[in-house]
C-alpha cells in the first residue's frame, strides 16, 4: 500500500490512506505508520534529520526543516522545498 | 487505423475546421461574441489584452493572436479589432495571411464600420459564407509526421507523477518515433527536474537555453520576495500530496518520455524541429495551451489527478486522468481513466495503447469531453505591465 518509487528513496507514497499505528509494505521496509497519512501522501521510510535531503524518485525534492521519525506523515509541515524560494532571499 | 485531417493550401494539416472569431483587443470582445453566436461552426475568443501594451509584451500578444488564427484546425478567420488599439486587426490579419495564403478571411474594424451593429451584421453576412465554403471540405489521409501534439498537466496531485505522466510519457516516445513533434511546456514545472531534460538535450546551444529559460523563470518567482509554493505547487496540488515544486515538476517532466530534446522555442512560437521540444511557458494550464495551440499544436494530452474541465478553442484536448476516484466523480470531463494503474488493473503499457487508441480516434473527428462541454480555455501569456 506505499509505493517506494526509486531505491535512494527515503519517503514512500501512500496508496491509500494510511491509518495510525499501522504496519505497512513500502518496497523492502516494513514501516510502522505513526500517524495517520492520506492517500497520495508521503510517508517517510526511516528517520530523518533536520536539514537531510527529502529523496523522491531518487531525486531531491527538498529538505526535512526538523526531525522526523521513520513512519511520520511527510508534507509542508516538516519538509520545505529549496526552489524558487524568494521568501529567503530578501 | 488510418488517420484522416484536412489539408491546407500552404501545406498544412488540420484536424478539425474551426471558423475562427478572434478579437484583437479586450474592446472588440462582445462583438466577436455576438458574430459567433450566430454562425454555424464558429468559436470566439475572448481576452483582456491588446491595447496599452509594450515592447516584447505587445509583440508576444501579437504573436500569439496571430498564431492562434493560423492553427491548421483553423478553417477560416475573422478578425476583429476596434480601431485604435495597440495589436491592430488589420496587422494580425497580415500575419495570418502569410501563414495561411488562400484561407478564408475577413478583418472587421468597429470604428471604421460606424460602430458594433454594422460590425456584427457585417461578421455574422462574412461567417455564413466561410461557412458555406469550409462545411465542403473533406478529410483526406495523414499521417502523424504532420501533427504537433502538446502536451499539458493541470490539477495535479501525486498519481500525476507515478501513472498519468508516466504513462503519457510512454505515448510522447511512441509519437516521436512515428515523426510528429511534441510540445512540453510549463517552464516552472522544470524547477527542480531540468537536470534531466538538459542531459536529453540534442547539443550544448539547446541545453543552455533550456537552463537559462528555467532559470529565468524561477528569477521571476524569486523577485516577488515570497515562496513560490502556494502559486506552484497550488493549494490544491499541496492538498493532493504535492510538497514542493521539485516535486510536482520531477513528476511533470515525465511527460516528455525519454526523446532527445530537439529545441527550446518561445512562447507561441511555431516548433522547426520534429520530435521533442520545449516551450517557455509558464505552468498556469490556459495561458500554457494558449502557447501552444498558437505554436501550431493541432492536439493536446493533458494529465490530471484533481480533475480539470478546460480544453481549447482550437485543438481536442484528450484529459487523460491518472486518479481511479476523479475519473469517477468528475467523469463527464475525462476522456480516458487510467487510475488503473495505482489499482494494479493495468499495466503502464496498457494504458499507453489505449491513449494511443484514442489520439487517432479524436483526430479523425471523435469530440472530447471538453469539445462537447465547449470548455474553451484561452488565456494570453503577458510578461510586461499594462500602461
Amino acid at each position: 500500500m506505499v509505493l517506494v518509487i526509486n531505491e535512494k528513496d527515503n519517503v514512500g507514497i501512500a496508496l491509500a490512506d494510511l491509518p495510525e499505528k499501522s504496519e505497512v509494505k513500502a518496497g523492502e521496509h516494513i514501516v510502522s505508520v505513526k500517524e495517520r497519512v492520506p492517500f497520495g501522501h508521503k510517508v517517510s521510510l526511516r528517520d530523518i534529520k533536520k536539514g537531510e535531503k527529502i529523496i523522491k524518485y531518487g531525486e531531491v525534492i527538498g529538505e526535512a526543516i526538523e526531525d522526523i521519525k521513520a513512519g511520520s506523515h511527510v508534507h509542508i509541515h516538516n519538509m520545505a522545498g529549496l526552489r524558487g524560494r524568494g521568501d529567503e532571499k530578501v | 487505423m488510418k488517420l484522416t485531417g484536412y489539408r491546407r493550401k500552404d501545406g498544412s494539416v488540420g484536424i478539425r475546421n474551426h471558423i475562427l472569431v478572434l478579437p484583437t483587443v479586450v474592446c472588440a470582445n462582445e462583438v466577436a461574441r455576438a458574430v459567433a453566436e450566430k454562425v454555424p461552426g464558429a468559436v470566439a475568443v475572448n481576452h483582456q489584452h491588446g491595447c496599452a501594451q509594450l515592447g516584447v509584451d505587445a509583440d508576444q500578444t501579437k504573436r500569439t493572436l496571430a498564431g492562434l488564427g493560423s492553427n491548421p484546425n483553423v478553417a477560416a478567420v475573422i478578425v476583429v479589432g476596434l480601431g485604435c488599439e495597440t495589436v491592430l486587426a488589420p496587422s494580425v490579419a497580415r500575419v495570418i495571411e502569410s501563414s495561411r495564403p488562400g484561407m478564408p478571411m475577413k478583418h472587421l474594424v468597429i470604428q471604421d464600420l460606424g460602430g458594433t451593429d454594422n460590425a456584427i451584421e457585417v461578421g455574422i453576412q462574412s461567417g455564413m459564407e466561410m461557412y458555406q465554403i469550409v462545411s465542403q471540405y473533406k478529410r483526406e489521409p495523414i499521417e502523424f509526421g504532420e501533427l504537433t501534439i502538446s502536451l499539458e498537466c493541470g490539477g495535479s496531485d501525486v498519481t500525476s507523477g507515478i501513472a498519468s505522466n508516466p504513462a503519457v510519457g510512454a505515448v510522447s516516445d511512441m509519437l516521436v518515433k512515428k515523426g510528429s513533434t511534441v510540445i512540453l511546456s510549463e517552464t516552472s514545472e522544470l524547477i527542480g527536474a531540468e537536470h534531466i531534460l538538459a542531459e536529453r538535450a540534442v547539443n550544448e546551444k539547446v541545453k543552455a537555453r533550456l537552463l537559462a529559460v528555467v532559470k529565468g523563470m524561477e528569477q521571476k518567482a524569486l523577485q516577488m520576495g515570497v515562496s513560490i509554493t502556494g502559486g506552484n505547487p497550488s493549494p490544491g496540488n499541496i492538498e493532493g500530496g504535492l510538497t514542493t515544486i521539485e516535486e510536482k515538476s520531477l513528476g511533470c517532466v515525465y511527460k516528455g518520455g525519454t526523446s532527445p530534446v530537439m529545441e527550446v522555442i518561445e512562447y507561441a512560437e511555431a516548433p522547426t524541429q520534429k520530435g521533442l521540444v520545449v516551450m517557455d511557458t509558464p505552468g498556469h494550464d490556459i495561458e500554457s495551451m494558449t502557447g501552444m495551440a498558437a505554436g501550431g499544436s493541432q492536439i493536446c494530452l493533458f494529465t490530471t489527478g484533481r480533475g480539470t474541465p478546460m480544453g481549447s478553442p482550437v485543438m481536442p484536448v484528450i484529459k487523460i486522468c491518472g486518479n481511479p476516484i476523479t475519473s469517477k466523480k468528475m467523469s463527464c470531463n475525462i476522456d480516458i481513466n487510467i487510475g488503473t494503474i495505482i489499482e494494479g488493473h493495468e499495466t503502464l503499457d496498457k494504458a499507453a495503447e489505449r491513449i494511443m487508441k484514442e489520439i487517432v480516434e479524436v483526430i479523425n473527428g471523435k469530440s472530447t469531453a471538453a469539445e462537447q462541454r465547449r470548455m474553451f480555455g484561452f488565456a494570453i501569456n503577458r510578461i510586461g505591465p499594462t500602461m
